[in-house]
């Protein structure tokens, strides 16, 4: 009784000012974060794309001339460009793959039972919380070429006949730190791809066992499709953060030896960081960023049409 | 009880041990690198890493000759300011997202998600001039922003999937009973995410705790955080592995217990995108 007089002497008194004030509020909860991320984050992006069109060398700071395309022709006719566009091709094509299949086979034998399961989910994801600093120094220990231990396994198992210097050596220097980062972001899809799994009813696998399902066509026909949704997520989010990790590279080789571990986005920091050239590297940036994008949507587009 | 044994060992052969493959090669490294920072520098080259003769020796120096500490505390005070940041701006703007329907609210989440896809060094240029422009180059505050431009869409996007997770009943019924919007936020939703707050704020102290190239473009002499202390000593003590594998030890210790001590919370909310309310 008292709760009905009251919900209708507030509709009678409020209507113009509470609408009114439904309308604005949720605008101004919002206006904080998104002034603040307009002026940290679109703004220099936008301000990004306004370098790249200007001759701006940081030691000459008076000079900010306007040039047009010229960095981006530049680019385009600078051999070190095509080169750190090929590494990051292979580098993407393969880094990725290898990260879904050691993920989507960890992710299947952590959804068995056995005792110590708890634990190893735990560790499994160790990795990916370590900054990528602390494992670029512990994997060009590893690398070593004198007291590494890669080397000392590879030695005693026969594999190699002699220390081979990973890092330093233009032929492995990039599947070296292809290892590594597959090592650093296999977890995330372990995790990711279980959670799908765990989503998937028990009835199936028990519907398809009684009608003499194969464990292989158990996984083919209701594992796969159960995690399909999980998994063109877990690329997608992989490909942009793997695409932003060049950070584990800059400190392992620096791009070296000469320029076999040059990605794009490594080129463009160099640039920016070593030439002090922010035009120039502004310009390699976007450029990127635009095939990241293009490549981003064309995967979407793919996705999208084969798991619906 | 002959079945029982043989579908045992057919799990060992089948589960138990290709999954301690995969966590040996998950643990190795570091394992490799505690190992080496627990040897004694002098027999490390001769005789390899080893447990026998365990010597706290390279941390003690860490801590002494290099100064480790002021790193220590300079990552605490960056990460925390942007925890603080990230945090305090994304709590309303979550709540409005969970709660209200408006024009332009589709674009406006989009725009968030959107954020998280630029590549980093599209915004480390601009940040840099900007940061010189305004004269914060090598202090705390740049580094909070530069952290923030991360925290603030994942910490809007953490917060939402949280918020839905708590039946809209609630809050209007705090709202029947008097409470205003703000206090029906602040009194009943809340408290009832405050779990999800925690693993958002702990995940993004993570996150820069380990950031490596903001810290190392808008940095410097006074404000070095851990990770750029940890590429420093590459740099200086190139040779010296018991060295620099504890300052490995050391930068990666709170992330990674503070990471063991929350990732349940975490990843449910990562990977689900929504907590049962």
């Amino acid at each position: 009784m008292t709760d009905a007089t009251m919900t209708h002497a507030h509709s009678q008194e409020a209507p113009p000012r509470r609408a009114l004030a439904r309308q604005v509020l949720p605008y101004a909860m919002l206006s904080p974060a998104v002034l603040v991320t307009l002026a940290i984050v679109f703004f220099p992006m936008v301000q990004t794309a306004w370098m790249s069109l200007h001759d701006y060398v940081l030691f000459r700071p008076n000079v900010f001339e306007w040039v047009g395309l010229k960095n981006f022709r530049t680019a385009l006719q600078d051999e070190v460009f095509w080169i750190s566009l090929w590494h990051t091709v292979i580098w993407m094509c393969t880094t990725i793959p290898a990260q879904l299949l050691l993920g989507l086979v960890t992710a299947l034998l952590l959804n068995q039972s056995f005792p110590w399961r708890p634990l190893a989910r735990a560790l499994i994801i160790i990795p990916w919380a370590l900054p990528s600093v602390v494992i670029a120094l512990m994997w060009v220990w590893i690398y070593d070429s004198n007291y590494g231990v890669a080397n000392e396994f590879l030695l005693r198992l026969g594999l190699i006949q002699k220390a081979i210097p990973w890092l330093a050596n233009p032929d492995t220097a990039l599947a070296s730190i292809i290892l590594t980062l597959t090592w650093q972001g296999f977890p995330f899809f372990a995790v990711m791809i279980l959670a799908g799994l765990q989503s998937i009813p028990r009835s199936y696998y028990e519907a398809a066992s009684i009608d003499g399902a194969s464990t292989w066509r158990q996984f083919w026909h209701i594992t796969l499709p159960g995690i399909s949704g999980v998994m063109v997520t877990a690329v997608l989010l992989r490909t942009i953060w793997v695409a932003n990790s060049f950070d584990v590279i800059f400190v392992m080789t620096g791009g070296g030896p000469g320029y076999a571990t040059y990605t794009l986005p490594l080129f463009a920091f160099v640039k920016a960081r070593t030439n002090l050239d922010f035009g120039y590297g502004s310009a390699i940036a976007v450029l990127f960023t635009l095939l990241l994008m293009l490549v981003v949507v064309v995967y979407l587009k793919r996705t999208g049409k084969a798991v619906s | 009880m002959a079945l029982g044994r043989r579908s045992t060992l057919r799990r060992i052969l089948t589960v138990d041990l290709p999954m301690l493959a995969i966590l040996a090669f998950t643990l190795g490294p570091y394992l490799w690198m505690f190992l080496t920072s627990i040897s004694d520098e002098s027999t490390l080259f001769t005789e390899g890493p080893s447990i026998w003769n365990a010597t706290i020796e390279n941390y003690t120096r860490l801590f002494a000759t290099v100064g480790f500490a002021d790193n220590l505390l300079d990552s605490l005070i960056v990460a925390s300011g942007t925890v603080a940041v990230g945090l305090s701006l994304s709590v309303t703007a979550a709540y409005a997202f969970s709660r209200f329907n408006f024009r332009g609210k589709r674009i406006l989440m989009l725009q968030f998600l959107l954020i998280n896809m630029f590549p980093l060094v599209l915004l480390i240029l601009p940040l840099f001039v900007l940061m010189r422009v305004l004269g914060l180059l090598d202090t705390h505050l740049a580094l909070i922003i530069a952290n923030s431009t991360v925290a603030i869409p994942f910490s809007i996007w953490m917060m939402v999937s949280y918020m839905n997770g708590i039946p809209r009943s609630l809050d209007e019924a705090a709202m029947t009973d008097g409470c205003t919007r703000m206090q029906a936020l602040r009194r009943v939703v809340l408290p009832l995410c405050l779990p999800g707050i925690i693993a958002t704020g702990i995940y993004i102290f993570i996150t820069s705790w380990n950031e490596y190239l903001y810290a190392l473009t808008l940095g410097g002499r006074n404000v070095r955080t851990i990770t750029v202390a940890v590429q420093t000593l590459i740099g200086e003590y190139e040779v010296q592995w018991g060295l620099l594998t504890a300052g490995g030890i050391v930068g990666a210790l709170p992330a990674t217990v503070l990471f063991l001590a929350v990732q349940k919370r975490l990843i449910s909310g990562l990977t689900q995108g929504a907590v049962k309310g």
